[in-house]
């Protein structure tokens, strides 16, 4: 099976403290540091266990100046067959829809039976996957969380109400959205990194993939960035002064009484 | 008949009785070098392992710990039952030697005839009776007293107790068997008129000639021949045997003990005879494959006498973990004898985690060395399961709770994934920055000492009052000191351990670079795991010391004065860090710097020193998530609760962590405190300007 998967260099939230910027329009993004999104490796840890039980090739792509290459290097390192960068400064400033017309136009340069993306990135709007499964006119499931291989076709399932489990069949070619816990993605050290080091990673631009300049690029955006702000702290909180136990059943109390107890 | 008793002179038995006897030896030898040989294998396809160094010093621990039996009194009825039955092996041996040779030929060894061969006997007669007593109690004890130790959980297989029983009966018999050889000559010889040569008193043979000393000569003959046979198809059976089980350290031990590392507080090199800057080419890391073992380490597998003393010194088998050391070694060898048995070809190896091992059994392991501590064979367990987890870290196979703190560790230079340039935070401190100023030395400040005051100290705000009470005891001590701040990365003391080498030397490298653009003389840590990393994992850097030695010198001089302890309900124990106390043999500096606080009384945990229990573990294991039926820590805080203490002193910031929580998770909060060596220091030292505050007000002090 052909694979693809679309992944995505974040700020890592667990190593940044995330602040906005001075002019309050942005994030602060000195000394970040970034990594893949993480429902995206998952992704990539889902593809590679699809390959190696059924065969085939995983690619991963990004779009992305040259910072964006090292999480595809990673994802080299964890065993993906071919990286691919997709970049040229007209995609600068694409909204979500922007986005997924470049994917698209690289997605039908190859022949791929499926393609995956996170459910959302850490800094996204979780939109990519469906608009993208719509350009191409493919089937999309999204928040999947187990994949089986039948013949043509695939059973996917999505988490529901009270862990639940929903079961759907969708048919090959096809995009699905992966949620995080769907497996346990391997590790990649820097010595696997280093192995990779010299495998090339080719960039395509906006004549190779044959992208329409207007659908793309900021002044293509119809959903434009215009604030960002961090909400005034409100007082919820009520703090508890007492024992142990007197505290337990006024916590016990206080969720019946907010209907959190039946 | 003839009036020399030998057995080669049989002439009655369907062969010559010498051929027979030739042929019981021809085989007997053939078979155990043939066994021998296969056993061998395995060894020519594993890994190089440098041992061949020092040969002095190898030979000096032959003789402490081999023929010195030096572990085996660390429990006193089995040490001393095993001192007793090796001291008789080797009495016996040469004994075993001439009465093989009886069969054969009329020899008598040089040097063993006439009165040295006759006290030589004596001698041997009473260490054949000790060995036969010591096998019998030694049966008594697996079958009736059964300690814990030698229980098999049912996790790891069935029970060794009729293994145990049959070679220890076998032994016995071989007592016997040449015992009554004896007993019956001398009884022949005395029948005959001939001169006998007296039997040791109240020995076994000497009680055996009692027995069969009335019988006809005809009857001595046939029982004399008998317990020949006997003691020769036991010796050759047990020869044969030993190679399949636990008695192979009969021969393999002085192999162990002779090729045994060296040195503490290390870890071997991913290839041996590969440096650093050449572990790009090598493909694979680590142990995968039974192969991908050194050669040492499967000596260790075969040398291993399945006493149990370290799975019942280790604090993951203690708190329920799937791990103990004794099975990591017992699994191996079923193994290694089932891929390369004795009869048949080598089969192809398979991976050993997800066979034999678990990926838990292998990550459930602190380090703490209470195993290697213990073992009287000197077997190595850190280095295997470093091996195995470089092996597993190369194949990705690692859990969720440590790749991020592996990833941080790689992006910030620490586990928290805090920012670099809030390494230093904890020297601003309100009132804290004011009475104590600690440099930055970047180059531009320079100073005498470093103190390296690693990630957890930095980042952690429990532990962030352990790094302020180190530097204002160095300020108060005079120390021209300083920190690293932002360049100061992990010391990666734990990311080695945990196997990601490579993450690891980057962490080294960064380091020792900042290190040597300090310009200091020397370094200091609070943090013992970053002071073994430094010690013995870096090289290159200036010499490095625990501020408890620091401490302790000064102590000495009679530089630092303490205030009494003024609380006298408070009875302190001092709980021995790991990487402090086994691996670096530092277990007297601390306590000399408690002992020298005036009225503070203080008691020492049964295990303790050496035999020190594991609080849980330091660095990345914090983030481990193991399974396990109760915390290490716990235990420990229990332990200290057993000898009567209701403070627990640490020297490590690792310790403090797991101590604190176990006091919680215990419900011992109010009942049980703990306070690292630093901070008690620094509470209680006296300081001139509270010196002098103290002589005006004519408090005493």
């Amino acid at each position: 099976m052909e694979i693809l998967v679309c992944v995505r260099r974040v700020p890592d939230t667990s190593e940044n403290e995330i602040g906005l910027n001075a002019a309050g329009n942005d994030i602060e993004r000195d000394e970040l540091v970034y990594s893949v999104n993480e429902p995206d490796n998952y992704a990539v840890e889902e593809a590679l266990q699809i390959r190696d039980r059924i065969g085939g090739n995983v690619t991963v792509v990004t779009i992305g100046s040259e910072d964006d290459e090292e999480i595809l290097r990673r994802e080299l390192a964890m065993g993906a067959n071919t990286a691919v960068l997709l970049w040229d400064e007209a995609f600068r400033g694409s909204d979500g829809r922007g986005v997924a017309t470049i994917l698209k136009d690289f997605v039908k340069k190859g022949h791929y039976d499926l393609i995956l993306t996170g459910v959302q990135a850490d800094d996204g709007a979780a939109q990519v996957g469906g608009m993208l499964a719509a350009m191409l006119d493919y089937p999309f499931a999204s928040l999947v969380n187990s994949i089986t291989v039948e013949d043509g076709k695939l059973k996917v399932s999505r988490e529901i109400e009270g862990g639940n489990r929903e079961m759907n069949e969708i048919d090959l070619p096809c995009v699905l959205s992966i949620q995080t816990g769907i497996n346990e993605p391997r590790y990649v050290g820097m010595r696997g990194i280093r192995q990779v080091a010299s495998v090339p990673i080719p960039t395509l631009g906006i004549a190779e993939l044959g992208v329409d300049k207007t659908a793309v690029g900021k002044a293509a955006a119809k959903v434009q960035r215009v604030d960002y702000f961090v909400p005034a702290l409100s007082k919820g909180a009520e703090m508890l002064h007492g024992s142990r136990e007197e505290n337990a059943s006024k916590v016990l109390e206080l969720v019946a009484a907010k209907g959190g107890l039946k | 008949m003839v009036g020399t008793y030998s057995p080669s002179l049989i002439t009655d038995w369907l062969v010559p009785g010498r051929n027979l006897f030739l042929t019981i030896h021809v085989l007997g030898v053939a078979c155990f070098a043939y066994i021998v040989a296969k056993r061998l294998v395995p060894l020519v396809r594993a890994q190089r392992d440098f041992r061949f160094d020092q040969p002095l010093t190898r030979m000096g621990r032959v003789l402490k710990f081999w023929l010195g039996q030096w572990k085996h009194p660390r429990y006193k009825f089995a040490g001393t039952i095993h001192i007793l039955i090796f001291a008789g092996f080797i009495l016996l041996a040469l004994r075993a030697f001439s009465v093989l040779t009886i069969g054969t030929e009329h020899f008598a060894l040089p040097g063993l005839s006439g009165r040295a061969g006759h006290i030589y006997d004596i001698v041997t007669d009473y260490a054949a009776t000790v060995v036969f007593l010591c096998m019998v109690v030694a049966v008594i004890r697996r079958l009736v007293f059964k300690p814990a130790r030698y229980a098999v959980p049912a996790r790891y297989g069935k029970a060794h107790t009729a293994d145990a029983v049959f070679l220890l009966a076998l032994i016995a018999i071989l007592m016997v068997a040449d015992s009554l050889f004896a007993a019956s000559k001398a009884a022949g010889h005395a029948l005959q008129g001939q001169p006998v040569e007296a039997l040791a008193v109240l020995s076994l043979p000497w009680m055996l000639q009692i027995l069969v000393g009335s019988s006809s000569l005809a009857t001595l003959w046939v029982v004399n021949v008998s317990a020949y046979l006997v003691h020769e198809l036991a010796f050759y059976f047990l020869l044969c045997y030993r190679p399949f089980g636990i008695q192979f350290h009969v021969e393999t031990s002085l192999f162990s003990i002779y090729f045994a590392k060296l040195d503490r507080g290390t870890l071997k090199p991913v290839r041996w005879g590969i440096p650093d800057d050449h572990l790009d080419q090598v493909k694979s890391f680590g142990v995968k494959t039974f192969e991908d073992f050194t050669w040492k380490h499967m000596l260790d597998f075969y040398s291993c006498a399945d006493c149990g003393r370290c799975a019942d010194n280790c604090p993951a088998n203690a708190a329920g973990r799937p791990l103990a050391p004794r099975f990591l070694t017992i699994k191996a060898r079923d193994y290694a004898f089932q891929h390369y048995p004795v009869i048949g070809k080598a089969n192809n190896s398979k991976p050993l985690i997800g066979s034999i091992y678990s990926d838990d059994e292998i990550w459930s392991c602190t380090t703490c060395g209470a195993c290697e501590e213990e073992c009287p064979l000197l077997i190595e367990y850190i280095d295997k399961i470093v091996d195995l987890r470089r092996g597993m870290i190369d194949d990705g196979n690692v859990p969720q709770s440590l790749q991020k703190p592996l990833k941080a560790l790689e992006s910030r230079g620490n586990p928290y994934g805090k920012m670099e340039k809030k390494k230093a935070d904890w020297t601003k401190a309100p009132g804290f920055q004011k009475t104590c100023r600690v440099k930055i030395l970047d180059g531009k400040n320079g100073a005498e000492t470093l103190y390296f005051v690693d990630s957890i100290t930095s980042y952690d705000d429990r532990m962030q009052s352990i790094g302020r009470a180190t530097a204002r005891i160095l300020a108060d001590m005079g120390e021209d000191f300083g920190i690293l701040g932002a360049a100061e990365k992990d010391s990666g003391h734990e990311v080695r351990r945990f196997g990601e080498e490579m993450l690891f030397m980057a962490l080294r490298d960064h380091n020792t670079d900042a290190i040597k653009t300090a310009g200091v003389e020397r370094i200091v840590t609070a943090d013992p795991h970053a002071y073994n990393a430094l010690k013995h994992d870096y090289k290159d850097v200036p010499p490095v010391e625990h501020i408890s030695q620091v401490i302790a010198r000064e102590v000495k001089a009679g530089n630092i004065q303490f205030n009494r302890v003024e609380d006298q309900d408070k009875v302190y124990a001092y709980h021995d860090p790991c990487y402090l106390g086994r691996h670096n043999q530092v277990y007297d500096d601390p306590r000399s710097v408690l002992d020298a606080i005036p009225g503070l009384k203080r008691v020492e945990m049964q295990r303790s020193r050496d035999r020190s229990f594991c609080c849980g573990g330091g660095g990345l294991m914090l983030f481990y998530e193991p399974k396990e039926e109760q915390r290490m820590g716990v235990l420990r805080v229990r332990m200290a609760a057993e000898a009567g203490a209701n403070v627990i002193v640490t020297a490590c910031p690792f310790c403090m962590v797991n101590i604190e929580d176990a006091i919680k998770v215990a419900g011992m909060e109010g009942k049980m405190t703990s306070v690292d060596l630093t901070e008690l220091v620094d509470q209680n030292i006296v300081r001139e300007s509270h010196a002098q505050a103290c002589e005006t007000a004519n408090c005493g002090g």
